[in-house]
């Protein structure tokens, strides 16, 4: 059978290699947003997983939640994105300092 | 080792090497297959945990709607590769360093000694004719009526969002009035003479 600590463990190498992602990729804002989708579907494995093993479903109604605000994040985050290339010509991270003091 | 173990750790492996071709990949495109990928992935660990519902959602909205946005965006937009690559060889060893840290910290809390089986015991399967599905909703639409409500603005303000951020005006375009077009009579509107001297050839 399988355990609940293999799929608790499955979560946390798959958000730590997410998080190693935005550490290497911090010019490229597209794949940022990838890592955060892919942080967003660690959490969700767990929270799949503890709905399974203590029969409960308010587990999976979150998940139901988090996608919902992940499409919406995405959705305004590529929105942002495109807006920022036509007015700059690029998505690097470092270009985006119009706010800097 | 049952198959439904083998399953698991076929569909974990996938699901990791995806993401660890995510975060590698020089090429945006293939980092968002390969995303995809691992979301396929995840949706049959999903089954296995019995979330069929969720595992559905997450092919339908996932790689149906958000992925298709993402690759959308990176093939419209023209994207120097090269600049953005500049520091991947210096930050990946801090990267791995600071994966590994991580993960090894995270399993020691959520290793097999506090939630092993002997802890949290393997749910009896349901029968044949339970439907995930049913019973999410019979609580998504009673006890959890106001989130839901909620998130449906949600994702009306995202739409709004989008759209207004999106969308511009374009002077230099030629654009008839299509009002101005119906309502032009027959005469003096449709034609106008002009009387000009022949050119010297």
């Amino acid at each position: 059978m399988i355990a609940l600590s293999d799929y608790l463990i499955l979560g946390a190498i798959l958000f730590a290699i997410s998080v190693a992602g935005i550490f290497i990729n911090r010019k490229n804002v597209i794949v940022l947003l990838m890592c955060v989708e892919l942080m967003l579907l660690a959490v969700n494995i767990n929270f799949v997983a503890f709905s399974h093993f203590l029969q409960d479903t308010a587990g999976q109604v979150f998940v139901f939640f988090i996608l919902t605000v992940a499409a919406a994040e995405a959705a305004i985050g590529l929105a942002i994105l495109v807006v920022l290339f036509r007015s700059k010509r690029s998505i690097n991270v470092e270009d985006m300092d119009a706010l800097k003091g | 080792m049952t198959l439904e173990k083998l399953i698991f750790y076929v569909l974990a492996a996938v699901v990791l090497a995806a993401a660890v071709m995510v975060v590698t990949r020089r090429n945006p495109v293939h980092s968002a297959l390969f995303l995809i990928l691992a979301f396929f992935a995840s949706s049959g660990i999903w089954l296995l945990a019995e979330a069929e519902f969720l595992a559905i959602v997450l092919v339908l909205v996932y790689v149906g709607a958000v992925m298709v946005l993402f690759l959308f965006v990176l093939m419209m937009l023209d994207i120097d590769i090269a600049v953005l690559r500049a520091g991947f060889i210096k930050m990946l060893p801090l990267g791995i360093v600071m994966a590994i840290a991580m993960a090894a910290e995270l399993i020691l809390i959520v290793g097999p000694d506090n939630f092993g089986l002997e802890k949290y015991a393997a749910p009896a399967r349901h029968a044949a004719d339970y439907s995930n599905t049913e019973e999410l909703g019979s609580v998504l639409y009673t006890v959890y009526m106001y989130p839901f409500e909620i998130a449906a603005v949600i994702l009306l303000v995202a739409i709004i969002a989008a759209i207004g951020l999106t969308m511009r005006r374009r002077e230099d375009t030629k654009f008839i009035d299509p009002s101005k077009q119906v309502v032009i009579k027959k005469g003096d509107d449709r034609i106008r003479m002009v009387s000009m001297d022949a050119e010297k050839g």
